[in-house]
C-alpha cells in the first residue's frame, strides 16, 4: 500500500509527499523515476522522478507541479490516503564516478530528482557546484537540502527577487570560462533550460547530461510514446535513459512532443478547476 | 446484403438440423451441411461501440457445425494445434449436446478456452488441415474450431460452472513468474496444479498481459480475461501488479535471496518496431502499443471518464497487416475518425492478420493500400503530422520468408492526407531483463534462448512466448508455457522435498 505517510506544499503549485514504496525505496539508484497512477479504472500513468528515499522508512518522496489533471488529483490527496499505483525504480541510473568538478544545474522542479544525483556526485568525492534557478524566490525548492552538499551553491531567480537576477546559463557560462573549466555538467529542468544549458556548455565541450521527462504510458519499454531524437537515433526515455548527452538531444522535437496533448489537458485542467471552485462555493454557502 | 442478424442465422441452422437424421449421417450429408456464419453486430452500429463484434454461436449453429465434422481417425486438426487439444472429441461432445464434457475435454490441454477461440489464428493451425476445408477446397470452408471452441467455454462461463483444478498438497517449493500474459498464466496454472507456491510478477497495475492492453474488448471482452485470472487466484497463485523485474528486483535476486526455487520469463516481446522513416517522432505518430494501450488498458475511448487523453483523430494511417495492424485501424475507427487507411506493402495473400480480422475491418469501412508503403511522414512548423508520403510496390521473387518480396516502384511516389500515422510493424525484444541479468544468452535479436524444455543458459530460469518466439500468438505462448510448466515440475520433483 502506497500511503502517502507526509505532504508538503512548497510552493503555490509545487507539492512533495512521502510515500511508503519499501521495494522501491531499497532498489532506487539517483536518476531513477516511477510511475504513478492514482487510480486503476481511470487514473493515468505519469513518469514522476524520485527526490529522496528512506530505505529503513521504506518511503520514497516525490516532488511535482500541477500541470494537468493526474497531477491536480494528487495535489489533492491527503496524508494517510493512497495512492493506488507506484511502479519503479525505472530507468537506468544515472552513472557515478569521480571525475573532478561537477556542476549541477536545476531549474524549477527539476531541482527534486538532481538532488538524489548532486548528493551522489558529493559522495563519490567530486567538488560539486550547484546552480539553481528558478522564477522567483516562492517557487525556489529544496535550497537547504542542495546547500548541506553544495561547495558552492549558486541561486539564480528571473525578477532578482533572490539570488542573481539571470538565468542560470550565465553562471555556467562563467564557470566554463574559467580555467581550469568543470568536467561535467548535469542539467534537469524545464526543456528550454536543459536545451540552453548544453547550447551555453557545447562551445566549450564540457560533458553535458539532461534528464529526460517526456510522456510516458507503460515506463517499461512497450509503447514508445516516450521517444526522442538523440543524434542521429530515436532513444526510448524510459529504457535508454532518462539521462542522455544534452549536446545530441534534438530538445525542439522534443518541446512538441510534450505538447501533444496539451489542448486536451487545458481542458480538463479547466474543467477540474471548474469542478473545485463550484465544490468551494458550495460548501460556503451551506450553514 | 443486409447484414444478417443471429435471429436469422439460428433460424436457417435450427432448419437445416431439421432436415437431417442425425442417426446416420454419411460424410456427404456432413460435408453439405453449410458453414455456419458467425453471428455479429452490424458494422454500421458496431463502428461507434466498444462491445464485442462477433457474438457466439447460438446452440442450434454449434450443433449444425459440429455435424461438419468427419470425425476423422488420423486427426489432421490436433497435429495444427499447438497444445494439442482433441479436437474430434470436443467437436463430437457438442454435436451430442453434451457441453460439460466437451469443455472438460479443452480443458485437459488449454487453459484459456474462450480467449483462444477468440483470437487464435485457426486457419493457419487447426483449421488449417482440415479435411472438411480440403474436401470444400476452401480452408475458409474447414470445421470452425475455434468458433466451436468459444462455444463452450463461454457456456462454462455462463453457466458459472468453471471448476478449479484439483490441487496437490503444498510442496513449499516456490515459482515465480514474470509476466502475467498467455505464457506466464499458463505456467502458473500447471505448476500450482503439482502444488508449488506461485508467484506471477506484472509491470502493469493490471494482470492479463496482451490480452488487455493490446488486444481489444471488441474483439476480446476483459471480463473473459478476468474470470480466467480469478480462476488462477482462487488457485491460490500470488499476482503482484506494479512489479517489474529488472527494476524492483533483480531476476537473480528472485533466486539468490528471495527463495525462488524456478523462475519462468514470459514478459513477452514489447518494445515496438519503428519504420526509420523520417519524421517518424513527429507527433500524432504512435506505435500500435501506444495507442491500443491508451485506448485499452487506460480506457481512453471513455472520453468522459478516462484520464489517459488520447488523439482525436479524423485522418489515420495504419502502418502494417497483421492482427494488430486491424486492431488499431478498428479502434480508430471506433474513437471517431473519418477515414481510417491501412497500409500495407506486399498484397492481401501475404497479410498475417487472421481473416476474419481483415473482413471485419473492412466491413466497417477500413479503406485497404496494398502493395503501398510508407516513405517519409511530413509535419507543420508545430510538428504536428500533416500527411505522408507512400510509394507502391509490386512483388518480386520470394525473400527468406517464402513470401514474395515486394520490390518499389520508382516514381510511384505520392501524398496521402492524414494527421495520424499508427505504427504497426512488429515488436523486438524487452532489454530490461536481458541488460539486468548476467548470463542469460540471447540471439542478435535479444530474443532469450531456451531449449527444448524451454530452460535458459541459466540454471533455474526459464523462459518462453514471445520474448523467446519474436511476436508470435497467444497459443503458441501457451504452448511453450506448458512445455516449460512441465519441465520445472519434473526439475522440483527431483528435489529434495522443503518440510
Amino acid at each position: 500500500m502506497n500511503t502517502i505517510l507526509k505532504k508538503t506544499q512548497l510552493s503555490d503549485d509545487v507539492v512533495q509527499l512521502r510515500v511508503a514504496a519499501p521495494l522501491i525505496a531499497e532498489e532506487r539508484k539517483p536518476g531513477q523515476f516511477v510511475i504513478v497512477q492514482v487510480d486503476s479504472d481511470f487514473g493515468e500513468r505519469i513518469p514522476l522522478t524520485i527526490a529522496d528515499a528512506d530505505a529503513r522508512e521504506g518511503s520514497i518522496t516525490l516532488i511535482f507541479q500541477v500541470v494537468g489533471k493526474t497531477t491536480m488529483r494528487m495535489a489533492a490527496l491527503k496524508e494517510g490516503d493512497v495512492i493506488e499505483n507506484i511502479l519503479g525504480p525505472l530507468g537506468r541510473p544515472t552513472h557515478i564516478e569521480k571525475l573532478g568538478t561537477v556542476v549541477c544545474v536545476g531549474g524549477g522542479i527539476g531541482v527534486a530528482p538532481l538532488h538524489p544525483i548532486a548528493q551522489g556526485f558529493k559522495q563519490a568525492g567530486n567538488k560539486v557546484i550547484i546552480i539553481l534557478g528558478a522564477r522567483n524566490q516562492k517557487l525556489l525548492i529544496l535550497e537547504k537540502e542542495m546547500r548541506a552538499i553544495a561547495d558552492e551553491l549558486i541561486i539564480c531567480t528571473d525578477d532578482g527577487s533572490y539570488g542573481r537576477k539571470a538565468l542560470v546559463t550565465e553562471p555556467l557560462k562563467e564557470l566554463c570560462q574559467q580555467a581550469p573549466k568543470p568536467d561535467f555538467v548535469v542539467a534537469i529542468g524545464p526543456p528550454i533550460m536543459m536545451k540552453f544549458c548544453a547550447e551555453t556548455t557545447r562551445p566549450f565541450a564540457v560533458p553535458t547530461f539532461v534528464s529526460l521527462n517526456t510522456i510516458m504510458v507503460d515506463g517499461t519499454g512497450m509503447c514508445g510514446g516516450c521517444r526522442v531524437t538523440v543524434g542521429d537515433e530515436t532513444k526510448f526515455v524510459c529504457v535508454d535513459g532518462p539521462e542522455f548527452d544534452g549536446h545530441k538531444v534534438d530538445f525542439d522535437n522534443m518541446m512538441k512532443r510534450l505538447r501533444a496533448y496539451k489542448t486536451l489537458e487545458d481542458q480538463a485542467r479547466h474543467t477540474c478547476k471548474l469542478q473545485q471552485e463550484i465544490a468551494r462555493k458550495e460548501s460556503e454557502m451551506k450553514p | 446484403m443486409s447484414h444478417p442478424t443471429p435471429a436469422q442465422l439460428d433460424a436457417a441452422a435450427v432448419d437445416c438440423l431439421k432436415k437431417l437424421d442425425l442417426a446416420a449421417l454419411k460424410v456427404k450429408e456432413r460435408l453439405a451441411i453449410p458453414p455456419q456464419e458467425m453471428p455479429s453486430q452490424d458494422p454500421e452500429v458496431r463502428r461507434r461501440n466498444i462491445q464485442e463484434v462477433a457474438l457466439g454461436y447460438t446452440a442450434a449453429q454449434a450443433q449444425a457445425e459440429a455435424l461438419r465434422c468427419l470425425q476423422c481417425k488420423n486427426k489432421p486438426c490436433v497435429a495444427g494445434c499447438p497444445v494439442a487439444i482433441d479436437i474430434p472429441a470436443f467437436i463430437q461432445a457438442i454435436a451430442e449436446g453434451d457441453y460439460q464434457k466437451s469443455i472438460d475435454i479443452i480443458k485437459k490441454d488449454s487453459l484459456l478456452p474462450a480467449v483462444c477461440g477468440r483470437v487464435c489464428p485457426q486457419e493457419e493451425q487447426c483449421q488449417l488441415p482440415c479435411t472438411v476445408g480440403k474436401a470444400l477446397k476452401d480452408v475458409n470452408k474447414s470445421v470452425s474450431i475455434g468458433r466451436l471452441e468459444r462455444f463452450v467455454a463461454d457456456w462454462e462461463r455462463e453457466q458459472g460452472k468453471v471448476k478449479l483444478p484439483a490441487i496437490k498438497p503444498e510442496t513449499g517449493k516456490k515459482v515465480a513468474i514474470i509476466g502475467c500474459g498467455p505464457a506466464g498464466i499458463t505456467v502458473a496454472a500447471d505448476v500450482r496444479r503439482e502444488g508449488h507456491a506461485v508467484t506471477i510478477f506484472e509491470a502493469f497495475h493490471k494482470s492479463g498481459g496482451v490480452m488487455v492492453y493490446g488486444i481489444p474488448e471488441f474483439r476480446l471482452p476483459k471480463v473473459i480475461v478476468k474470470e480466467e485470472l480469478a480462476t488462477l487466484e482462487k488457485m491460490g497463485v500470488t499476482i503482484q501488479t506494479n512489479f517489474v523485474v529488472g527494476r524492483t528486483r533483480k531476476l537473480l535476486d528472485l533466486l539468490a535471496k528471495d527463495g525462488f526455487d524456478a523462475v519462468f520469463v514470459g514478459v513477452g516481446a514489447g518494445l515496438p518496431k519503428f519504420m526509420n522513416i523520417p519524421g517518424e517522432n513527429l507527433v500524432g505518430v504512435f506505435s500500435a502499443n501506444e495507442y491500443l494501450t491508451r485506448a485499452n488498458l487506460m480506457r481512453a475511448y471513455d472520453f468522459e471518464r478516462a484520464d489517459t487523453p488520447i488523439f482525436r483523430s479524423q485522418k489515420v494511417a495504419v502502418l502494417g497487416g497483421g492482427n494488430v495492424a486491424m486492431d488499431a485501424a478498428r479502434m480508430a475507427v471506433r474513437l471517431g475518425a473519418q477515414e481510417v487507411h491501412l497500409v500495407y506493402r506486399r498484397s492481401r495473400v501475404e497479410m498475417p492478420a487472421r481473416i476474419e480480422e481483415v473482413a471485419h475491418a473492412e466491413e466497417e469501412g477500413v479503406l485497404f493500400h496494398l502493395l503501398e508503403n510508407a516513405k517519409r511522414i511530413l509535419g507543420n512548423e508545430q510538428g504536428l503530422v500533416t500527411g505522408m508520403e507512400c510509394v507502391r510496390y509490386e512483388l518480386g521473387e520470394p525473400d527468406s520468408s517464402g513470401r514474395r518480396r515486394p520490390v518499389e516502384l520508382k516514381g510511384s511516389e505520392f501524398i496521402m492526407d492524414v494527421d495520424t500515422v499508427i505504427c504497426a510493424i512488429g515488436n523486438e525484444s524487452n532489454p530490461l531483463i536481458r541488460q539486468t541479468t548476467p548470463g542469460l544468452d540471447h540471439n542478435k535479436w535479444g530474443n532469450i534462448i531456451a531449449n527444448d524444455q524451454q530452460l535458459t543458459s541459466l540454471p533455474h530460469v526459464y523462459a518462453g512466448g514471445d520474448i523467446v518466439l519474436g511476436a508470435a500468438t497467444v497459443i503458441l505462448a501457451m504452448g511453450q508455457g506448458r512445455t516449460a510448466a512441465a519441465a520445472i515440475n519434473k526439475a522440483l520433483a527431483a528435489q529434495p522435498a522443503v518440510t
